[in-house]
C-alpha cells in the first residue's frame, strides 16, 4: 500500500534516514521499532508529507506522493489519520470539541450527526464524563485516548501512531494498544505504529519494522524477530523486554524460549513434558463490558493466578496473545497434566474467581461473565516447542465459565463431571 | 600569497557583507510576512469563518475596551491640562476644543489605540499560535486537512481590521470627554467655547484619515504578531517555550516601531 524506496532525510549534516526501503501492507498493523532518536517519528511524518524525502521516493498505491497533483494529494491525505506523540489537542478546546474538530471543519455533516458520531467515539474511549473538560484537566492517559478518540472519529483508511502509549504504566499501555487491536480489526484500517512496548506490542502487530542507523534492519513478523541475529536485537529489544513482562509478569516470549531451551533440551532430558495453552474467551465483549483498563487488569490477575498455580509444580509460563497463555510442564507426562488442570479448575471454581476479581480490584457492580478454555499436549525434548503449543491450542476446550447471575463459576460437566 | 589577500580581502568586505546579509534576510522577511497576510486575507472569504472572526472580535476588540477606555480618559485629561496652561498664556484657550479633538482624531486616538491593543491582544495572539506550534498543535491541524492559515491567522486578521478602527473611535471620544473633564470641570474652560472648538475643528476628513491609519495599524500588527507566533519554530536563538516568550517580544516591539513607522508614512501621504 505504502512503500518507501531508497528515501534519505538529512537534517544539516545529520543523516536521520539512511536510503530506507521498506512496505507497508493494507489493513495490517505494522509497528516501527529502534531506539530513541533514530528517527521513527521522522519516517512516520514522511508518510503524511509533514516532511519531504531529500532523496528518493514515496509511493503510495504505486503513485509517488510528491508527484501528485492538488486533488490526488487531497484524496490521499483525507485517507489518513496521524495521532501524535505529545497527543497535539487544542489546549483552548474540550475533550469533545477536539474529537468533533475534523468533522465541523472538513466535512458538511449536519451538527446533530457530529454530535452522534463523537459521542459514540468519546463513549468507546470511555471519556463520557470529561466530554466537557479542558485537556489540561486530564490524565496523559486520558489526553491519549481523547488523541486516539479523535484520530479514528473521521473513519481513516490509515492511521499513523506516533508512540500512542508513551508515558503510560504497563495496564493503561495495553489498554491503548488493546484500543487500537480493537478498532483496527472493527474498522480494517491500516495502522502504523511506533513503539517502545517491546513485548506488548508484539500481541497486535502482524508485521515490525526495525530501524536501526538509519537503516530498516528487519521487516517482517513479530515471530520471525526472535530468529533474526542482529547486534540491535541483543542490545535492544532483549533490554527492552526484561526478564518478566511488566503486565503479566510471565516470562517474555524470547526469554521463555531461552529457559525453554536450557530445561528441556538439555543433556540428559529424555522425558516427556506437557504444554498448555490458556485462552480468555469472548475477550472482545469483556472489553465491551468492563473496559479496556478493566480487561487489562483482568489478564494480570488470571495470569499471575496460573503463574502460581502451575510455578509450585515446576512450570513456567508465557504469554502468546493478548488472551492467550502457555504453560510448559517439564516434569509432567500427558495424564499427569491433565489431574494438576483438574486439580486448577477445582481451584479456580472455590477460590480463583474471588482472587483474580481482588487482584484486579473490580468493584462489586463491575460484573462481566467469561469463558477459560484450556488445552494439553504431550511432547518431547526433541520436539519444536511451538509445534506442541499448537497442538494443544488445537485441543482446547471450554473449562470454565463464569456467570453474574449466580457469580459463580460453572464447570464444563463434560470434561470436568 | 594569494590566499592571504584573499583573507585581508575578506576581513575588509566582512562588514559590509554582514550589513548587507542583514539588509537581505529583513527584505525576505517583509516578503515573507506579505505573502502571509496576502494568503490570510484570501483565507477570510470562507463559509466556516463567521462565528471564529466573531469570537475574535470579541477577544481583540471587546475585551481591550476597558484598558482603551482608560488610557483614552486619561490621555485626554492630560492633553487638556496641557493644553490649557499652554494656551492660556497667549490667550487662546478657545483654541482648545479643537486643537484637543484634532490631536486625537488624527494621531493619538489611531496610534495609542493600536499600541494598547498590540500590549493586549497582540501579545496573545503571538504567545497562543506559537505554544500551538511548538507543540504540534498546528501539524496536527494540516494532518486533519484544517487549513492553519484559515483556522487560526485569517479569523484574527479580520478581527484586526473590525476592531481596531472601532476602539480607536471610542479611544477618540473617551478622549475629549477626559479632555472636557480637565478643561472645562476642573480648570473652569467655558463648556461652550470647548464644545464649539471640537466641532468646528474637526472635518470629516480629518476623521477618515484617523479612520485609515488604524486599518493600517490593525493589518500590521495582526500580520507581526501572527507571523512571528506562526514561524516561532524557526528561531534560531532558542526553542519551546522560551523561543515563544521571545516571539512574543519581538512582536510587540516590532508592531510598536512599526505603528510609528506608518503613522508618519500615512500622515505625509494623508496631509
Amino acid at each position: 500500500m505504502i512503500a518507501f524506496k531508497d528515501v534519505t532525510k538529512r537534517f544539516g549534516d545529520h543523516t536521520v534516514l539512511d536510503k530506507v526501503n521498506l512496505e507497508i501492507s493494507e489493513g495490517q498493523v505494522t509497528t516501527i521499532i529502534g531506539k530513541s532518536g533514530a528517527g521513527k517519528s521522522v519516517l512516520l511524518k514522511h508518510i503524511i508529507g509533514l516532511l519531504r524525502p531529500d532523496e528518493g521516493t514515496i509511493l503510495f498505491e504505486g503513485k509517488n506522493i510528491d508527484k501528485m497533483k492538488k486533488g490526488e494529494w487531497n484524496a490521499y491525505v483525507s485517507q489518513i489519520s496521524y495521532m501524535f506523540q505529545n497527543s497535539a489537542l487544542f489546549d483552548s478546546l474540550t475533550v469533545f470539541e477536539n474529537v468533533a474538530l475534523p468533522l465541523q471543519e472538513t466535512t458538511n455533516m449536519h451538527k446533530r450527526e457530529i454530535r452522534q458520531r463523537v459521542m459514540e467515539r468519546i463513549e468507546q474511549a470511555e471519556l463520557t464524563r470529561v466530554a466537557d473538560k479542558y485537556p489540561a484537566q486530564l490524565s496523559g492517559g486520558m489526553q491519549k485516548r481523547v488523541a486516539l478518540s479523535r484520530a479514528l472519529v473521521t473513519g481513516p483508511k490509515i492511521v499513523l501512531f506516533d508512540e500512542p502509549t508513551t508515558g503510560q504504566d504497563p495496564v493503561r499501555r495495553n489498554a491503548i494498544l488493546g484500543m487500537i487491536s480493537e478498532y483496527q480489526r472493527k474498522y480494517g484500517f491500516t495502522a502504523v505504529l511506533i513503539s517502545h512496548d517491546i513485548p506488548d506490542v508484539f500481541f497486535i502487530s502482524n508485521r515490525l519494522l526495525v530501524l536501526d542507523g538509519g537503516k530498516i534492519v528487519f521487516q517482517g513478523t513479530p515471530e520471525a524477530l526472535d530468529d533474526f541475529e542482529h547486534p540491535y536485537v541483543d542490545e535492544f529489544i532483549q533490554s527492552l523486554e526484561g526478564l518478566q513482562e511488566h503486565l503479566t509478569g510471565l516470562y517474555s516470549r524470547r526469554n521463555f524460549r531461552v529457559r525453554y531451551q536450557k530445561t528441556l533440551k538439555r543433556d540428559g532430558f529424555n522425558d516427556r513434558f506437557a504444554v498448555a495453552v490458556f485462552s480468555l474467551d469472548d475477550w472482545e465483549r469483556i472489553e465491551g463490558n468492563v473496559g479496556h483498563v478493566a480487561a487489562q487488569k483482568v489478564v494480570k490477575a488470571l495470569s499471575k493466578y496460573i503463574n502460581e498455580h502451575f510455578g509450585v509444580v515446576g512450570g513456567f509460563s508465557s504469554r502468546l496473545f493478548s488472551n492467550q497463555f502457555v504453560t510448559v510442564l517439564p516434569f509432567s507426562d500427558l495424564k499427569e497434566a491433565r489431574s494438576i488442570l483438574d486439580a486448577f479448575v477445582r481451584d479456580l471454581k472455590t477460590q480463583g474467581m474471588t482472587d483474580i476479581r481482588s487482584d484486579a480490584r473490580l468493584l462489586e457492580k463491575e460484573c462481566f461473565e467469561f469463558a477459560i478454555s484450556a488445552g494439553l499436549a504431550e511432547g518431547t525434548s526433541d520436539d519444536d516447542v511451538n509445534t506442541v503449543i499448537d497442538t494443544a491450542h488445537s485441543e482446547g476446550t471450554t473449562i470454565a465459565q463464569f456467570r453474574c447471575e449466580s457469580r459463580e463459576v460453572t464447570v464444563n460437566e463434560k470434561v470436568y463431571p | 600569497m594569494e590566499r592571504e589577500w584573499m583573507t585581508q580581502r575578506k576581513s575588509l568586505t566582512a562588514p559590509v557583507a554582514c550589513l548587507g546579509q542583514k539588509v537581505m534576510g529583513l527584505i525576505a522577511e517583509m516578503g515573507a510576512a506579505a505573502i502571509f497576510l496576502f494568503q490570510a486575507l484570501v483565507r477570510i472569504f470562507h463559509p466556516k469563518q463567521v462565528a471564529p472572526i466573531l469570537e475574535q472580535v470579541y477577544f481583540i476588540g471587546a475585551r481591550s475596551t476597558n484598558i482603551v477606555i482608560l488610557v483614552g480618559l486619561f490621555t485626554g485629561m492630560v492633553l487638556g491640562l496641557q493644553l490649557y496652561h499652554t494656551l492660556i498664556q497667549v490667550g487662546s484657550q478657545g483654541a482648545l476644543g479643537s486643537v484637543l479633538a484634532l490631536s486625537l482624531i488624527r494621531e493619538l486616538g489611531p496610534v495609542l489605540a493600536a499600541i494598547m491593543i498590540t500590549a493586549r491582544a497582540g501579545s496573545s495572539m503571538t504567545a497562543e499560535i506559537g505554544m500551538q506550534r511548538v507543540s504540534e498543535q498546528i501539524d496536527a491541524l494540516t494532518t486533519m486537512r484544517i487549513d492553519p492559515l484559515r483556522f487560526l491567522v485569517s479569523p484574527r486578521v479580520a478581527a484586526a481590521l473590525v476592531s481596531f478602527p472601532l476602539l480607536t473611535a471610542v479611544f477618540d471620544i473617551t478622549g475629549i470627554v477626559g479632555g472636557y473633564i480637565s478643561s472645562v470641570l476642573l480648570l473652569g474652560l467655558d463648556d461652550g467655547t470647548f464644545f464649539h472648538g471640537v466641532r468646528s475643528g474637526v472635518e470629516m476628513s480629518d476623521i477618515n484619515g484617523g479612520t485609515i491609519k488604524s486599518l493600517v495599524f490593525a493589518v500590521l500588527v495582526s500580520t507581526i504578531c501572527c507571523f512571528e507566533g506562526y514561524f516561532t519554530h524557526m528561531r534560531t536563538d532558542s526553542a519551546g517555550a522560551k523561543g515563544v516568550g521571545l516571539s512574543t517580544t519581538a512582536a510587540v516591539v516590532l508592531s510598536c516601531v512599526f505603528i510609528l513607522v506608518a503613522d508618519y508614512v500615512v500622515t505625509s501621504l494623508l496631509l
